[in-house]
């Protein structure tokens, strides 16, 4: 029905840009993530795309038609968008009903057509029985339910999420997002997401936008971001990752250090002689005891110097022989090894991959990563 | 695309136009810049006035300075000075006297009866302090004050010890009807010291007292001194009370020299010159009072999660519990019970019996005697129209406020509690010259007397408005925003909705402050405006004492009533607002 083009969008607040120069263009009926830690300027560009933020620079059209741009910003209410938030906005003073009937109201619905769409949007969110509660008698997820068939049930062009299962618990937000999902297929509206959850981002987006510092640093489709990196920021954003600092040479290998590693896939930009990182998922990471493993290539020896054993799966960090390199690796939970033993392992060139280092200060952005992670 | 959503919600393809948003213009803008303009008008415009009038020549214009060397030569003028801060004084050492234990008894221990106290105590906040003066000649009048009489018959005297008449009646009168300021401030403060900052010290061997004057009300001086201040402030710009008893003894105070300048002859300059002076001292107290509250941080860190534990007093809480009860013997029991005695007798000075038994008196003033009747009338209507516009305007401020709607929304914060420096009888002079005149010539109809209640009492309607809209998540709005609703839309449909009950808190709360309200009504009111306290005044100087007892009795009626419709409707914090 819609699509978006953000164009050269900018915003300020005192000398920072919290939206910098951003440019994306979204398709109809598709499912995109803004996805970034907080204060990377995602939920001020969902705002703008509401209509509540102006920007200073730059335009936000829908369709053909310019609906933000510093001139002039068409008021929320003009844009037939809805907005699902992180509260969930319900009105505790209307019942279920009220809630989903509020926007078909100022539409002047006939009663009935008003009667039919509400009860069917309730349906479809699987809240029928519940139209006449009202929303302190719901629970959290129920909520969330009913602010999504508020938001649907206008028939907007567009719909917006802000974080809307931020404040739900972890097995429910598991459930919603694949519900989330579901109810994109089903109705095809043109939608954004907001959150900082990067699992969130890859289970319900066609495609993700990752955010940081205001600019935009790679969109993609899940895959493309997970696999095909083009930032330092987004290899250690997404996913865990190794991410070691080096220096790209002609024939194609970093030096880490001392260490020459091949890698075949490279982000755009990098080019022979550029300070680059190179990145490396710890499950890729093949790790064994036997000395045969040095002849591969990409292939060092190392000592174990912690081991966790978590279930699942085992982890390891692992200093390599003659250099400070620590890397962690993910095995099965059968491959056992202990802190000390000598083991070998092998960076397969085709899941390395070099991205540009960040010219951000190292600290800030480790702070941020481990915080994200150790969040999600 | 469209057709799958068709399909999911049920909505025909054909129907589809209805999508479309419908309705007029968004007046939403024209509407804050209205508000604002009406604000600074109802604020600005009296002001100006004073001012303007306070450097005028009376009767003849021009720029002078006359009126303010006046002021500060005139022995009768600094005098009036004089005794006002005397008053002022007593009546706020006074209330702390009495406000401090008592909020301590009934915030931190484990005394007897202490949620009537506070509901007994609210009532007695309420009781118009004119009344309650009322009252006390009845009581304690020189020769037929029933205290008196009741000495002389036990003592065999020849005359009793009490004489209301006086600066020490005054003071008495003043401080038993301000000490809730104190109590209020005090123990609003204690209810955030945790049981743990005392635990801590009794820890170290300090017994309860000790912990108590060492470390629990150290703690809250910010807000005693607070309390201290306030007092002391609406002492000084009391107009009814003092007027009542000072009068007969002579005694001249600011309010009561200001009303007498506008007096035949009435000499309006000379009273705003008075006016301004008084104006600055009460804006700094009040300035004053505010950066020491701002300051109390320290005692809100532990915040209401601090676990609390009454004090176990002992014997000692009977000792607390008579102190309570016997203030508000004086404060309340006594003066009902006399007025309410009067009201019934056919001449108060004698002895109560059926004999000198009647309900003429609520006959008369309820439905004989025009002028009383008409009264009560005049009261319940501006007093609705001023509580229903301070409201209006007071949410429309409030919201611009909170909501950072327009540049400058800082200083129309400040602006909106300026009346609050303001004397009511200050007040009173500025809006008579504003509205005296064209454009707004309001002089002599019930109008002027709206317009002065609002402007009067505007900051405690946007104080209230204010905290409600700051409790609501502006989520609520922004989602009827984007469902195509307009700003003013959302405020009328969401927002008010949301916090009605606080709202209608809040217009009960101007109601009842406007229902009592004498000092500003006193320069305004004419032949057919008058109101209910304008009525007692001068039925007291025309020495009907049981028809003032008995209009009295009705003004009580009418105002418990709606402090009781505000208590269940908000609990007991809502007349908090009243001067904070």
């Amino acid at each position: 029905m819609a699509t978006i083009t953000i164009d050269n969008l900018t915003k300020v607040y005192g000398t920072h840009a919290a939206v910098n120069h951003i440019n994306l263009k979204v398709n109809d009926g598709e499912f995109i993530s803004l996805l970034g830690p907080s204060g990377c300027g995602k939920t001020t560009t969902l705002r703008m795309l509401a209509g509540f933020i102006s920007p200073d620079d730059g335009r936000i059209l829908v369709d053909e038609k310019v609906v933000s741009s510093a001139q002039k910003t068409i008021p929320p209410e003009k844009r037939n968008m809805s907005m699902i938030f992180q509260s969930y906005a319900i009105w505790p003073h209307k019942t279920v009903f009220e809630n989903v009937a509020f926007g078909l109201q100022l539409r002047k619905v006939s009663k009935e057509d008003l009667r039919r769409r509400v009860s069917r949007a309730l349906d479809v969110v699987k809240l029928g029985k519940m139209a006449d509660r009202y929303p302190s008698q719901l629970s959290g997820g129920q909520q969330q339910r009913v602010a999504l068939a508020r938001a649907v049930v206008i028939e907007p062009q567009i719909l917006l999420m802000d974080e809307p299962l931020s404040n739900l618990d972890a097995s429910l937000r598991e459930e919603m997002r694949v519900e989330l999902r579901r109810l994109h297929d089903e109705i095809g509206i043109t939608t954004v997401y907001v959150t900082h959850d990067q699992s969130e981002a890859l289970v319900t987006s066609d495609r993700v936008v990752v955010m940081y510092d205001g600019s935009i640093q790679q969109a993609g489709s899940p895959e493309e971001i997970y696999e095909r990196p083009s930032t330092e920021f987004v290899a250690r954003f997404i996913g865990r990752c190794n991410t070691l600092p080096g220096t790209l040479s002609a024939n194609g290998q970093v030096d880490v250090s001392g260490l020459h590693i091949a890698a075949n896939s490279r982000a755009e930009g990098v080019g022979p002689g550029h300070d680059v990182i190179l990145s490396v998922r710890p499950h890729s990471i093949v790790m064994d005891a036997d000395p045969a493993r040095a002849e591969y290539p990409n292939s060092f020896a190392g000592k174990v110097q912690t081991q966790v054993y978590l279930g699942e799966y085992r982890d390891y960090i692992v200093r390599l022989d003659n250099s400070d390199l620590e890397l962690t690796v993910v095995t099965q939970p059968t491959a056992h090894y202990s802190v000390g033993d000598v083991v070998y392992l092998t960076l397969p060139p085709e899941a390395c991959r070099v991205v540009p280092r960040s010219s951000r200060i190292k600290a800030e952005l480790e702070q941020i990563v481990t915080a994200m992670t150790s969040e999600s | 695309m469209a057709q799958e959503l068709s399909k999911t919600i049920g909505l025909p393809k054909a129907k589809k136009p209805e999508n479309e948003l419908r309705g007029g213009r968004d007046f939403s803008a024209l509407f804050w810049v209205l508000m604002v303009g009406i604000l600074l008008i109802l604020i600005g415009l009296p002001m100006y006035w004073l001012v303007f009038r306070s450097f005028s020549l009376p009767n003849e214009g021009g720029f002078t300075l006359k009126n303010y060397a006046n002021v500060f030569s005139n022995p009768r003028y600094l005098e009036a000075v004089k005794n006002s801060l005397l008053l002022a004084t007593g009546a706020a050492v006074l209330s702390v006297g009495i406000g401090v234990p008592m909020a301590w008894a009934v915030a931190r221990t484990n005394m007897p009866l202490r949620g009537l106290m506070r509901i007994l105590l609210l009532v007695a906040f309420t009781t118009p302090p004119f009344l309650g003066g009322v009252a006390w000649v009845l009581l304690a009048g020189p020769n037929s004050g029933e205290l008196n009489k009741w000495f002389i018959s036990l003592t065999g005297a020849e005359k009793g010890p009490f004489n209301v008449y006086s600066l020490v009646g005054a003071i008495f009168v003043v401080g038993i009807y301000s000490y809730p300021y104190t109590f209020l401030m005090v123990s609003s403060a204690l209810d955030f010291v945790s049981s743990e900052l005392e635990d801590a010290a009794t820890v170290l061997g300090a017994g309860t007292f000790r912990t108590t004057f060492r470390i629990t009300l150290p703690l809250v001086l910010p807000s005693i001194i607070s309390g201290f201040l306030l007092s002391f402030l609406e002492a000084l710009s009391l107009f009814g009370s003092p007027t009542l008893l000072l009068i007969p003894a002579r005694t001249s105070i600011i309010t009561t020299e200001m009303w007498q300048s506008f007096q035949y002859p009435a000499n309006v300059e000379q009273a705003s010159a008075f006016a301004l002076p008084l104006l600055v001292l009460t804006g700094f107290l009040l300035w004053v009072q505010r950066r020491l509250l701002a300051k109390r941080n320290y005692t809100t860190l532990t915040g209401k999660g601090g676990q609390k534990r009454p004090i176990d007093l002992g014997l000692w809480k009977w000792a607390f519990l008579g102190f309570c009860v016997f203030v508000l013997m004086l404060s309340l029991g006594l003066p009902f019970f006399i007025l309410l005695r009067a009201s019934l007798s056919k001449a108060w000075g004698r002895p109560f019996e059926f004999t000198n038994a009647t309900l003429q008196w609520y006959d008369d003033v309820l439905f004989k005697e025009p002028t009383t009747a008409l009264s009560i009338q005049n009261s319940l209507l501006y007093s609705a129209g001023a509580a229903t516009l301070a409201m209006i305007l007071g949410i429309a401020i409030a919201y611009i406020v909170n909501r950072q709607l327009i540049r400058g929304w800082r200083i129309l914060s400040f602006i909106v509690l300026i009346p609050l420096v303001i004397p009511g009888i200050v007040i009173a002079i500025g809006i008579f010259s504003a509205y005296s005149h064209p454009p707004f010539a309001l002089y002599g109809t019930g109008a002027i007397l709206i317009v002065a209640y609002t402007t009067r009492f505007l900051p405690m309607s946007f104080s209230n408005s204010n905290d409600i809209f700051k409790s609501v998540n502006p989520e609520l709005e922004l989602a009827a925003r984007n469902l195509g609703s307009t700003q003013l839309a959302t405020v009328r449909r969401i927002t008010v909705p949301l916090v009605k009950r606080g709202l209608v808190g809040g217009w009960l709360l101007v109601f009842i402050l406007a229902m009592r309200e004498l000092s500003c009504a006193i320069l305004l009111y004419s032949t057919n405006t008058q109101v209910m306290p304008t009525v007692l005044f001068e039925m007291v100087n025309e020495g009907s004492f049981e028809r003032v007892a008995a209009l009295g009795v009705v003004m009580l009626a009418i105002i418990f009533l709606v402090v009781g419709l505000a208590y269940r409707l908000l609990g007991r914090d809502f007349m908090l607002d009243k001067r904070t």
